[in-house]
């Protein structure tokens, strides 16, 4: 996709200023990928203040109340565009036994990484940004470097709320790593493929192609270990022992104030939509529609379903935000290690069982 | 032209930029009033006791210490997902063998009471 930016904005320039013709010192593929960047940039800033606003009213009408509806008018759409100008507006509270250099750096580090998963994200089999032939593997690496970025904001805090969240925040992260992983590889088994655009294209043709119908009920198996494991990786309820506010005020981040804290919301966000982006991807078709649509350009289909599937997995997130309470500390790695490792490890071994036999 | 890294490294900076800028515009427009209580530790009103770099409970490490085998495990795991389909029976009983080893040992891990919270002394 960037070598077709860069193509578009070198013919336009060309066209516009004829004498840049000559100038072959141009890096025109550097720059259509920094506006490539910067795009999706706003793109994802939109859409998590959009999350943030759903969130908002799904936890709202599901408990009988309205939530937002005053700001811009409709339903409060302008709520949260308001709530960043003022975090923008909040005075920056750096304790003064923190630890500085950490505790600017932790959310730096956070919001890159997240954002750097968007680079294999494929909302159509040409709209990628690169398809890496390890992007499975590189979500996977990426979406780990946040544990580094938490533990640091709980350690660099200097306070007891934000060390202890941080503890369970990077124990809980660390152990659902491996199911996710496993269940992860149980899609990469069915595809043979690492990358995003082929795991999706082995999927195209309809609804009973996707792969979490395939090997059934395995294929089933390994996609709701994924989202119970990604629920864990973005501290969704009833996962959210890491911020739990009645026990730890908000965990890792309780020192963080003003616009560096909204850092930390907006990656969290973000997260959110990567995690379901990845059940997406692997398990029910990425870019490909319920039944394959004639007429129809990939250009408008792909993004049109991807999104839509991803927006609805992030929508079911908060559904059993406001269905079921938080679990306790045992309980949690209890789940993790008794109940879905041993179960995503017999499932990738019956997938690849699967798999091999039937060539 | 560029491997896709090139891509991945050029998002880490734009990322990063973005934070950075922000951070930047906020502090020409956002209050600077800091005072002594503001920048004491937040623990619900209380004055703080000591430093907040606490001990805290070991089970972080032995969950950190199995963590790292499984994860090793899960790397391993990656390159023969990809080439499995079409490979023959050879190449899955080879990753039989490796997961029933790591099986074993997650089950000695269990039965040393290591993944509960609270441990109980060993009983054999």
């Amino acid at each position: 996709m960037i070598e077709w930016v860069a193509w578009l904005m070198r013919t336009i320039a060309e066209f516009v200023l004829p004498f840049t013709a000559s100038w072959t010192w141009i890096p025109w593929y550097t720059i259509a990928l920094l506006h490539v960047a910067a795009v999706l940039l706003v793109i994802v800033s939109i859409l998590t203040m959009f999350l943030v606003w759903l969130e908002r009213k799904v936890s709202a009408h599901m408990q009988d109340r309205l939530g937002p509806m005053r700001v811009g008018g409709w339903h409060g759409w302008a709520q949260s565009i308001a709530d960043a100008l003022k975090l923008l507006l909040k005075e920056d509270i750096i304790p003064a036994m923190a630890d500085k250099p950490v505790f600017k750096i932790a959310p730096l580090l956070i919001f890159g990484a997240t954002f750097m998963s968007f680079v294999v994200l494929p909302f159509s089999e040409n709209i990628i940004v690169s398809n890496l032939n390890i992007g499975i593997l590189y979500i996977y690496g990426i979406s780990t470097v946040v544990v580094i970025g938490i533990i640091m904001a709980g350690w660099s805090s200097n306070n007891k709320w934000s060390l202890l969240g941080a503890m369970r925040s990077a124990a809980q992260l660390v152990s659902y790593e491996i199911p996710v992983g496993l269940s992860l590889l149980a899609g990469v088994v069915m595809a043979g493929s690492l990358s995003t655009v082929e795991i999706s294209l082995a999927q195209s043709g309809g609804f009973w192609n996707w792969f979490i119908w395939r090997c059934f009920p395995f294929g089933f198996i390994a996609a709701v270990a994924l989202y119970i494991g990604a629920l864990a990786e973005t501290n969704r309820t009833p996962f959210d022992l890491a911020e739990a506010e009645s026990e730890l005020v908000s965990g890792y981040h309780t020192e963080y104030s003003g616009f560096r804290w909204a850092l930390f919301f907006l990656a969290e966000y973000a997260n959110m939509f990567v995690a379901s982006a990845l059940v997406v991807i692997l398990f029910l078709g990425g870019f490909s529609g319920f039944i394959p649509v004639p007429f129809v350009p990939d250009v408008i289909a792909g993004p049109f379903w991807f999104i839509s599937k991803t927006l609805f997995l992030v929508f079911v997130m908060m559904w059993i935000r406001w269905t079921l309470p938080r679990l306790r500390v045992d309980q949690l790695m209890g789940m993790c290690w008794k109940y879905l490792i041993p179960i995503a490890l017999v499932n990738l071994g019956a997938i690849g069982l699967w798999t091999s036999m039937s060539g | 032209m560029f491997d896709g890294f090139y891509n991945a490294f050029w998002f880490l900076v734009v990322g990063c930029l973005f934070v950075i800028v922000n951070l930047f515009v906020s502090s020409l427009i956002r209050p600077a009033d800091p005072q002594e209580e503001k920048l004491l530790p937040y623990e619900c009103g209380e004055e703080s006791s000591g430093t907040g770099f606490v001990r805290f409970n070991p089970r972080f490490y032995i969950i950190g210490l199995i963590f790292l085998i499984f994860d090793i495990e899960t790397v391993f795991i990656f390159p023969w997902a990809v080439i499995l389909k079409g490979a023959g029976p050879f190449v899955l009983i080879e990753m039989v063998i490796f997961l029933a080893i790591l099986t074993v040992g997650l089950v000695y891990a269990w039965g040393k009471g290591d993944l509960e919270w609270i441990k109980q002394p060993t009983q054999w």
